[in-house]
């Protein structure tokens, strides 16, 4: 049973490997219902491998993985297959399906899992896209748009089934800082209207400070956690030096 | 004026001025030669009289303090300007080497890591074999959809588009079957013999196995290429995601077209073939072609061309599975999706050799 308190994502004592490398253990963390919850560190820390292990696209050496009280990384093909259903992911480069327009890579989704007629998917696709800001743009392919598009689009697929919770992968990466910061507010927008939970790998310290409620940093060292709690708490608060270092980054031009 | 390092010692305090303009292309000082064969308890370095410097320098300022610091003296680099004496000791610091990541491995190692990979690719191959099947049972219970759409496109690129190269090499053996066989036949006055030998060779073998190899060339290695790219673009790890298999997305509707498209291909294989022969023989042998239509009738027979099309549906099927599997597999970068095609297509020719061996002892025993 769902309840309130019980948090969206458990994870418990995680270890994870990327080939034979063991890059984390010993990871755990839970994600409150409706929280925009930040997976941060520097770059090779293990963020993305983190994230692979909590969606199943890679299967932990150790730990689990809960979403609602339920174990993901212990359930079957078929109750897995259920709880896909309720989360989407926004990858890095958009991972649109190449041979399929916009409008039909949000549809895929939903022909998948929906009884609604072609039509209606149509529209909802349209809807979906208009969302993200990209009415007009229904029938291009991947190819034929811009790499800030691709991921605006990637969001909208992972949107499509109204999951309760989504997972973005650098949502930020590679884009110019205007368009970063709407694509922030569109991930709050999302938040505020339909109570997703939102869990967010990054190491943008302006989306970090902006949208987080909360952040858990990873360190290559501890190959582990070395920080929780909200940005502000951690930026101002008696904090680790990498986290402070992290999170209150100067110019490199001194004056 | 060129760069000069000029070392004097003062007590135990070797000091080392360096003067002139200091610039990669020129000649520079290098540490080793100034320092000699000196025993200093302590360095000292002064730039008062450099002029213009750049990396040439804070190479010799960087070596210096290595030098020391293995010597286990002091450098004092106090009196150096503050930008020369940072990126000093941010090259003495590049100079000290980690633990080196050794690549090389015992024989010993090498043949676990060999037998560990090939088990994890036998499990694979059978992963893959059962989740097709899986798959196809879904769909023919009608649990699941099906992408008649990919289905109908793949079969277009696959078949029709293949006609040509098809029709090229399949003609071409067909003469090469004639002119070889009518060397032995013409010995015993057998010229006629020639329609019988390419009927039997085309139907039974070579119009399958010719246009399998096409296939597993034109078809398989494409497989592979765009389901490598789609993998090293995360486009398959959004299907998993979203709890849709990449087999019965991608692998099934390939699958099915190809060994669909693989017999009618093989048929039409056939027919170019004998046309091929017929050709040989009308024009060096001056043998009729209804001569030849009504000799090669008198051996081919519907078993002959249900042998060639059992066969080929086979070899469809190896050609769309090698392929899509090898896709699969491909590692996620430029050179894992090339490796993928390449491998594609020796995996597609090598398992239609050893079907065909098989075929021949199985047709063999049931008398077929």
């Amino acid at each position: 049973m769902t309840t309130d308190a019980q948090p969206a994502i458990e994870v418990t004592e995680l270890a994870c490997s990327y080939q034979d490398y063991k890059v984390l253990q010993g990871v755990s963390f839970s994600v409150r219902h409706a929280e925009i919850f930040f997976i941060v560190g520097g770059t090779g820390v293990g963020k993305t491998t983190l994230l692979r292990n909590m969606v199943g696209l890679a299967t932990p050496v150790h730990g689990d993985v809960r979403f609602n009280g339920r174990s993901f990384t212990g359930a079957d093909v078929v109750e897995r297959q259920e709880m896909l259903k309720t989360f989407g992911l926004s990858f890095q480069g958009g991972a649109l399906w190449s041979s399929l327009t916009l409008r039909e890579n949000i549809a895929l989704p939903l022909e998948e899992y929906t009884r609604l007629p072609g039509d209606e998917i149509g529209r909802i696709a349209a809807f979906r896209l208009s969302q993200v800001g990209l009415k007009g743009f229904e029938d291009y392919y991947p190819s034929e748009i811009s790499g800030g598009m691709k991921k605006r689009a990637g969001l909208a697929r992972a949107l499509a089934l109204d999951p309760t919770i989504v997972f973005f992968d650098e949502p930020s990466a590679g884009l110019d800082p205007v368009t970063a910061r709407n694509l922030d507010s569109l991930i709050l927008d999302i938040r505020d209207t339909f109570g997703t939970t939102i869990v967010i790998v990054s190491h943008d310290v302006d989306s970090i400070m902006g949208i987080a409620d909360r952040l858990i940093m990873l360190d290559r060292d501890t190959r582990g956690i070395i920080a929780e709690g909200s940005p502000r708490q951690l930026a101002t608060g008696p904090s680790d030096p990498k986290v402070l270092e992290f999170l209150t980054r100067r110019s490199v031009r001194s004056g | 004026m060129e760069a000069r390092a000029t070392a004097r010692t003062e007590g135990d305090v070797l000091e080392v001025a360096l003067q002139g303009s200091w610039s990669l292309g020129g000649a520079t000082p290098r540490w080793g030669s100034v320092v000699g064969d000196a025993a200093p308890k302590a360095v000292r370095l002064r730039a008062d009289g450099v002029s213009h410097w750049d990396t040439s320098l804070i190479v010799f300022v960087g070596e210096a303090s290595h030098w020391c610091a293995d010597k286990g003296i002091a450098c004092d680099l106090e009196r150096l300007p503050e930008r020369m004496r940072l990126l000093g000791g941010q090259f003495a610091k590049s100079l000290v080497t980690g633990e080196l990541n050794d690549h090389s491995r015992s024989l010993f190692v090498e043949v676990g890591l060999a037998t560990r990979n090939a088990m994890s690719q036998a499990r694979e191959f059978l992963g893959f074999i059962g989740e097709c099947w899986l798959a196809a049972k879904r769909l023919v219970s009608g649990q699941a959809g099906f992408r008649w759409n990919d289905c109908l496109s793949e079969m277009q690129k696959c078949g029709a588009m293949a006609l040509p190269i098809v029709s090229l090499i399949s003609f071409l053996v067909g003469i090469t079957l004639a002119y070889s066989g009518a060397i032995v036949l013409r010995r015993f006055g057998g010229d006629i013999w020639v329609a019988d030998l390419i009927g039997v060779a085309m139907t039974r073998e070579m119009g399958a196995m010719m246009a399998g190899i096409v296939l597993a060339g034109r078809t398989g290695a494409a497989y592979a290429a765009e389901i490598g790219s789609m993998k090293s673009n995360e486009e398959i790890d959004a299907l998993t995601v979203l709890g849709i298999s990449p087999v019965r997305f991608l692998v099934l509707p390939r699958v099915l077209a190809v060994g669909l498209m693989m017999p009618l291909l093989a048929l039409y294989a056939n027919a170019l073939g004998i046309l091929g022969g017929m050709m040989v023989a009308y024009v060096d042998l001056g043998i009729p072609p209804a001569a030849y239509w009504i000799e090669m009738l008198t051996i081919v027979d519907l078993p002959d061309i249900a042998v060639g099309v059992i066969k080929s549906i086979v070899y469809g099927l190896i050609v769309g599975l090698s392929g899509c599997l090898r896709g699969l597999q491909s590692e996620n970068n430029a050179a894992g999706v090339g490796q993928s095609a390449t491998s594609a297509v020796v995996t597609g020719i090598l398992y239609i050799i050893v079907a065909d061996a098989i075929f021949a002892v199985l047709f063999q025993a049931i008398g077929l």
